[in-house]
């Protein structure tokens, strides 16, 4: 190195002196820069995706209790056996199908129709956005209370309006009685579990649909009004036929979403009555945590995945190769 | 076959005025180009014309039949958007027979259209392709041919060839007009390159700032502009506006003469230019020059550009004055106020 103070300076640009600069140095390779970023993202996908899920499949294989948690006895496939051959499955697995095939089936109307109005220009267009987005920025407790009002045995809002227009009550259409018992009954209670599901997933699937649709070119509909058609033939043959990538992960997103969800069940029915709307991932957390069958409540759990995970791949091939076309 | 009136029509979005005021009629069964810088509100009005857009005042008549109010669905005028909007889930065939299948067409009848159109513009090879399987060119037969299937009363294209690769855009140009003598439909050609509206069109309305400066051939465009806005737009280069005895005289860069080769006519202006830069464009030469002497003293003496018809290398070179001059006959002559002509038109009205 140079002595005097002008030949340092002029060294300074070949090689960089101080931790710091060499670490602005090395910070400029795009590998470490990569390495770098992507580091929270893995971490946290390791720490609570990756080692949760092998800690499920290692409690499926075991007869880990609450009181015994060791995973230390491997008991192959009978947790699975033993969740397969109880009553409740059948009923549960049917459930949970049920509730999330109704409830994406009644999103994906919903939702292309909301986006058609969305799509608009009107008056009032932000306060309907925001109104629209309010379920899902809503804690799912505090909407479960409101949900729990409405639906009532003897309190329901819905049951005095029918009562007053002359649809329930003794001589009315729907029975004698003052009240419909919403989640008393079987069928009443599935459906306002798809009911609630359904208004709480639907901006989530309002959103993706509306980004498919506002990528449509304005020329491409403009051209189909020109062309001559109206609105059933350019909403079937133009928008829908451009929506079906985006469709096809909103259905995903929510049926993922919809098929795992315990809440709105623990809160509204908790599987009540009886059985009748029991789910698998309530039934899952019944058994593993509140009977303390960590090894079964973990089959349950698990049971879907398989199948959850090939509809994935499919649906997401499907939406790629679309979306490429 | 129609023909298109437009009356004081006017489109303002918010405080921007798009449209203000456009008096217009076209000839039945030729093709108008509108010709505009952009932001002029030529597209503006091809929207209004096919219904896109409302008018926030003025008229609309197709064959003196009022269009105001009508839905884009129901005024049989088709539209070729500058991008094509080919509709990528269906194949060609389909593209071409959705005006058809819209308007309920018999089956056996959409099908002697599409073997129509197919075969006028030669995409009958194409039909069960999809448009992402088309190159630029076939994509424009195609969205041509949809747009033709049905018989328009009035076609409205918005820069339909601004798309194309430069080589095959003339091309495309002469088949456009082919196509349009062929079916003789009143047609609107919306453009920004002056080269494709002088080629192509019957007529050139050009737009400014929303107003309409002037409606005419291509020949009174160029050797009558209405005023300064269309002769500073009308040619390349264009006509150079010099200030001259309270008015402004415009000269065509291939009307400056050499003094020693003047033709024998009246003279309208002598000037003395100072050559600065020549340029060498083949068939011609351009001369870049600032005014030395000739025409009224300004702060600063203007710059010219002047045209030599000629191969050979010019005699005058960079540095050098010159003495030029130009005839009576080639001179227009312009309000410097209003920028409205004020000499007579050269060029008998067509």
């Amino acid at each position: 190195m140079n002595a005097g103070p002008t030949g340092s300076d002029r060294a300074a640009p070949t090689r960089p002196d101080g931790a710091l600069a060499r670490l602005a140095l090395a910070l400029e390779r795009p590998r470490v820069l990569g390495a770098l970023m992507l580091a929270p993202a893995v971490l946290y996908v390791v720490a609570f995706v990756a080692v949760p899920f092998f800690i499920a499949i290692a409690l499926s294989m075991s007869d880990a209790t609450v009181g015994d948690p060791q995973i230390d006895t491997f008991v192959g496939l009978d947790n699975f056996i033993a969740v397969v051959s109880q009553s409740g499955f059948r009923l549960a697995l049917r459930n949970s199908l049920l509730i999330t095939t109704l409830t994406v089936l009644i999103l994906l109307v919903l939702a292309t129709t909301a986006v058609e109005l969305l799509a608009r220009d009107f008056r009032g267009k932000r306060l309907v956005q925001v109104l629209f987005m309010i379920p899902w920025a809503m804690p799912v407790s505090l909407s479960a209370i409101t949900w729990l009002w409405v639906l009532d045995s003897q309190y329901s809002p819905i049951d005095w309006v029918l009562v007053q227009i002359g649809l329930l009550g003794p001589g009315g259409t729907f029975g004698p009685s003052w009240n419909l018992f919403y989640l008393g009954r079987e069928g009443l209670a599935i459906a306002s579990i798809v009911l609630v599901d359904v208004w709480r997933t639907l901006p989530l699937a309002t959103i993706i649909v509306l980004a498919g649709r506002l990528s449509i070119p304005r020329e491409r509909l403009e051209q189909a009004q020109l062309d001559g058609a109206g609105f059933f033939r350019i909403l079937f043959r133009i928008i829908i036929p451009a929506l079906a990538p985006v469709l096809t992960v909103a259905i995903l997103f929510t049926a993922l979403l919809v098929i795992g969800e315990m809440s709105t069940i623990a809160l509204l029915t908790r599987g009540g009555p009886g059985h009748s709307t029991q789910i698998l991932p309530f039934w899952a957390y019944l058994k593993g945590i509140n009977s303390g069958d960590l090894g079964q409540g973990a089959a349950i759990a698990l049971f879907l995945f398989p199948v959850l995970l090939a509809a994935a791949i499919v649906a997401l091939r499907f939406a790629y190769r679309a979306g490429r076309d | 076959m129609a023909i298109l009136t437009t009356r004081a029509l006017k489109k303002h979005y918010g405080r921007i005025i798009a449209v203000d005021g456009v008096d217009m009629e076209t000839r039945d069964g030729e093709l108008l180009a509108v010709l505009g810088p952009s932001g002029s509100g030529k597209t503006t009005l091809m929207r209004l014309v096919a219904g896109l857009e409302e008018p926030s005042a003025g008229e609309l008549f197709i064959d003196g039949r009022s269009i105001v109010g009508v839905p884009p669905r129901s005024r049989n005028i088709a539209m070729v958007f500058q991008n094509y909007a080919l509709y990528p889930n269906m194949t060609v065939r389909d593209n071409i027979l959705f005006p058809l299948r819209a308007r309920k067409m018999p089956p056996d009848e959409q099908r002697r259209q599409l073997d129509w159109v197919a075969g006028i513009l030669e995409i009958t090879d194409l039909l069960d392709r999809r448009p992402t399987r088309l190159s630029g060119g076939q994509s424009q037969r195609v969205a041509l041919a949809r747009a033709m299937v049905r018989t328009p009363d009035l076609f409205l294209f918005d820069e339909p060839l601004s798309s194309l690769d430069a080589q095959i855009r003339s091309q495309a140009r002469g088949e456009l007009r082919e196509l349009h003598d062929r079916t003789g439909i009143t047609t609107l050609y919306v453009t920004h390159d002056q080269t494709e509206a002088l080629g192509l069109a019957d007529r050139i309305m050009v737009m400014e700032k929303g107003t309409v400066h002037q409606i005419g051939t291509p020949q009174q465009l160029y050797y009558d502009p209405a005023d300064t806005f269309v002769a500073g737009f009308i040619g390349d280069p264009p006509m150079n506006l010099l200030p001259l005895d309270g008015r402004i005289i415009g000269v065509r860069p291939e009307h400056f003469h050499l003094a020693a080769e003047a033709p024998g006519e009246e003279i309208a202006l002598e000037l003395d230019i100072e050559v600065e830069h020549l340029e060498f464009l083949g068939a011609e030469w351009l001369i870049y020059g600032v005014v030395r002497r000739g025409v009224t003293e300004q702060r600063r003496p203007p710059r010219v550009i002047g045209r030599l018809r000629q191969a050979a290398v010019p005699t005058l070179s960079t540095g050098e004055t010159h003495h030029f001059v130009v005839t009576r006959r080639d001179a227009c002559f312009f309000d410097p106020e209003t920028g409205q002509r004020l000499s007579q038109a050269k060029v008998a009205v067509a």
